[in-house]
């Protein structure tokens, strides 16, 4: 338990914050086909709190100075995995991102390998055909046990790491190999793959794994760790899809 | 352009219950569902701590336990029927979970495992139980997750980025579709269907301070409240405690239930007074109710001594790094606090509507004192007010309503689309949808929709939070007047057709106003203080007179009518609810 000072300190420590203290130029590149065929920058200075979050920099823009400025959101702290952007030259989730961590000056475009929309909106439908393309649901046709089906902590920590993807596409659109051809499934349809064929319950490891070992698969990576740096949700991407590539070549799963 | 579609069924929102409805309804009717975001984006994947169902895998419980703890945490003003029924279904709904492949942490023996939370308790209030079925701390982003893929293995038709701007009625009444706008294109769309299924979440983005999604905007009351439908019991709206500072972030009641313990400025557990027996999990309301106590006595902390703390930095780290990664997160990101070696500054935030669309227990939109229902017309999940949460949701239970209610929705649907007609469409089903949208675009100076939103956030959460009176409530009905009325006159920048979020957004604003306006009658008329609705010129609960639910209905005139109608009973007799 902390003593009463200790609680004083913390909140001693964190002194009222100035909704205007620190000033940040965001440079945004822009794109609408019906303006302009070719992409082109804005910049915005604006003040803001030290601890907002780039989205709301983003909101603040678009509400005040540009509402033809579009971009996706929702849940504002990095779980619906809406606000995947270039920041600065990184894949980051907007909502993850504090002013004062790029204060004074931020570059954000567009994820790469989709198809631009409008600013910062790419067309997700090619990376959503890639996660439902790995048979990404549990399957597992041995008949319904009455109550739940058992799994070990063991077992259930085998596949943990992988269970938290939330789609940003954050490391597919990071993918060198993705942004030369996008026939490839990327490294989030890996993940999902993996989350179930590492899944105890599930039986239908080998078919995900034929997917995966075509031409479009696995073995396109070229092990760059930027998907792994991208995540925003710390999942060890490589080292799932080297599990992955390991589980095609010596079929163990 | 004008696009028409005819399928069987809609479901209108890809949050849990939509995708549990849509489940039910795929492989037995046409069925489409039309959701404002990609599905996976939905704020379902926001929920933590756990769903709650008495499967006794690690003590004792029972299905009866449960629904006594609902009914006396909804403050009695829960269904009683509708409670027994959730908690009795509640153990099948969480084993179907599991075998569609649910992720939940487990027993050492690979039994699902539970922990304990908020007010959930072994026999009527004995002592705190372990009944919430978990996922680490992202038991909604697995629930969500694991819906979405039993959707893409059964091929579910999904028209993602389309708005639901109107509800097609025929003239007796029965649902004949909806109005969508499709972001990408600017474009109307006309469903026609036979049932539609609302599923849109809530509306807590009226709310400064909230751990609601920017997409929480109240889209589905909104529009059937415009086409007569009433709402239920709008006053009612849960302001969970602890809230990252500020920013409103949700810190899952599962840190409490793991150990935690809220502290003051002191650093006092100042649960201990309020709660002797269960302390730090009693209840969501009354946790929050307390806060404010202490902060008005001045015992809060942080800059505007608005604060107060979540201390876990006396648990096990093992426990904090697999038990409640995320939350932990959130401090470090945010705020910038190390939760494994300070307390977390908190404040609480809008939550949950327990109000909403009225239902019964088949998901079926019902109206009026004597619950005419309306055919074809269903609402499942944060939207619908079933009620099985009544004047206070207890945690846990939110997930657990979508996925029982979500499916009881879908397969009554089923059963109806099977039985009715496809209504006929009245002449240009679309015109009141295009005049809303051409009066936003047609306007090329007038105010700014952001502002109204800010002003709206502001002056609610000032007004109609944690603690009202009528004279608060009198005020901010006074400024959802001027405000409405500069919504009349609004003007955007973005007058295109392509991913047009600036109109959008303004339409949502709209939707907003008009579930202020619905919470704020409802929170004046009712004269008493219950759950998460504390009058302070009404301090104590009012059973004489206010054991029954409010009604408000949007008049042809643009006024708001009351009406009320009773809580069904049960076996469980109000009492004063101390924990």
């Amino acid at each position: 338990m902390v003593t009463v000072a200790e609680v004083l300190a913390v909140s001693e420590a964190r002194p009222a914050v100035d909704p205007h203290s620190i000033e940040l130029t965001v440079r945004v590149r822009r794109f609408n086909p019906e303006v302009s065929e070719d992409s082109w920058w804005d910049e915005w200075t604006v003040r803001c709190d030290p601890f907002e979050r780039l989205v709301e920099v983003l909101h603040q823009i678009k509400w005040h100075h540009d509402g033809t400025l579009s971009f996706r959101r929702s849940c504002a702290h990095g779980i619906c995995g809406s606000d995947a952007m270039l920041i600065d030259g990184r894949n980051q989730l907007a909502c993850k991102v504090l002013a004062q961590d790029v204060a004074p000056k931020v570059t954000i475009e567009p994820i790469r390998g989709l198809t631009v929309l409008k600013d910062l909106i790419v067309d997700m439908d090619p990376f959503m055909d890639g996660y439902r393309s790995v048979l990404p649901f549990l399957i597992n046709d041995s008949g319904e046990p009455d109550k739940e089906r058992r799994q070990s902590p063991a077992e259930r920590h085998r596949y943990d790491d992988t269970t938290k993807c939330i789609l940003c596409a954050c490391c597919t659109t990071s993918c060198p190999v993705f942004w030369g051809d996008d026939s490839y499934v990327g490294p989030a349809a890996i993940v999902n793959a993996h989350r179930f064929i590492f899944d105890s319950r599930d039986e239908a490891g080998r078919d995900r794994l034929k997917i995966l070992s075509e031409k479009t698969g696995v073995f396109r990576c070229r092990t760059t760790f930027n998907c792994t740096d991208a995540c925003p949700r710390g999942i060890e991407v490589t080292k799932a899809i080297q599990e992955v590539k390991r589980a095609i070549l010596f079929e163990r799963f | 352009m004008t696009t028409t579609h005819t399928y069987d069924a809609l479901v209108i929102g890809g949050g849990g219950a939509g995708l549990r409805a849509a489940i039910e309804l795929s492989e037995r009717c046409r069925t489409a569902v039309i959701s404002k975001l990609y599905p996976t984006r939905s704020h379902t994947g926001a929920a933590q701590g756990g769903v709650c169902a008495a499967l006794g895998n690690v003590e004792e419980d029972s299905p009866e336990w449960h629904a006594f703890d609902t009914v006396k945490g909804g403050d009695y003003l829960v269904d009683q029927p509708a409670a027994i029924l959730m908690t009795e279904e509640a153990v099948g709904a969480i084993y179907q979970l599991e075998r569609w492949g649910l992720p939940f942490n487990r027993t050492p023996d690979g039994k699902i495992d539970q922990r304990r939370f908020g007010g959930h308790t072994r026999n009527h209030g004995e002592a705190p139980v372990r009944r919430a079925c978990y996922a680490a701390d992202r038991t909604g982003h697995m629930i969500l997750q694991t819906l979405y893929q039993q959707c893409v293995k059964r091929n579910v038709t999904f028209f993602n980025e389309l708005y639901c701007l109107d509800l097609i009625r025929a003239e007796d009444g029965s649902t004949a579709g909806i109005v969508a706008y499709e972001l990408g294109s600017g474009g109307l769309h006309i469903f026609r269907a036979k049932a539609v299924i609302f599923a849109t979440g809530g509306y807590g983005r009226m709310f400064r301070v909230t751990s609601n999604a920017h997409a929480l905007t109240g889209d589905g009351p909104a529009v059937v409240w415009r086409r007569g439908i009433p709402l239920e019991d709008m006053e009612m709206f849960q302001f969970h405690p602890t809230g990252l500072a500020r920013l409103g972030v949700l810190l899952s009641e599962a840190a409490r239930g793991e150990g935690g313990v809220v502290l003051n400025a002191d650093g006092e557990r100042f649960m201990e007074r309020y709660a002797p027996t269960i302390k730090d999990l009693a209840p969501r309301d009354m946790v929050s109710r307390a806060i404010y106590q202490e902060i008005r006595e001045g015992r809060g902390g942080g800059p505007n001594r608005d604060w107060a703390y979540l201390d876990i930095s006396h648990l096990d780290p093992k426990v904090i790094e697999e038990k409640l990664p995320d939350i932990t997160e959130f401090a470090r990101i945010y705020l910038k606090v190390e939760p494994t070696k300070e307390p977390v500054p908190i404040q609480p935030t809008a939550h949950y509507a327990m109000g909403g669309i009225p239902t019964d227990t088949d998901g079926r939109v019902v109206v009026g004192s004597d619950e005419a229902v309306v055919p074809g017309l269903y609402a499942a999940g944060e939207c619908a007010c079933v009620s099985v949460h009544g004047a206070n949701r207890l945690g846990t239970n939110s997930l657990l309503d979508l996925v029982v209610f979500g499916r009881r929705a879908g397969d009554d649907a089923v059963r109806y689309v099977a039985e009715a007609e496809l209504p006929p469409l009245g002449e240009q089903p679309e015109t009141a949808a295009l005049e809303m949208l051409n009066g936003i675009l047609g306007r090329s100076t007038g105010e700014n929709a952001a502002d109204i939103r800010t002003e709206l956030q502001d002056s609610m959460f000032d007004l109609a939070f944690v603690v009202r009176s009528e004279e608060s409530l009198a005020k901010m009905q006074a400024i959802l007047g001027e405000l409405r009325a500069r919504y009349d006159d609004v003007a955007i920048g973005d007058k295109g057709p392509n991913y047009n979020t600036d109109l959008m957004e303004t339409v949502e604003l709209g939707y907003l106003l008009d579930c202020a306006d619905a919470l704020v009658a409802g929170a004046l008329v009712r004269t008493e203080s219950r759950g998460g609705h504390y009058r302070e010129d009404h301090p104590l609960r009012d059973d004489a007179n206010w054991l029954r639910h409010t009604l408000a209905y949007r008049e042809p005139d643009g006024s708001i009518r009351m009406d009320f109608k009773p809580v069904k009973m049960g076996p469980y007799v109000p009492m004063e609810r101390k924990y």
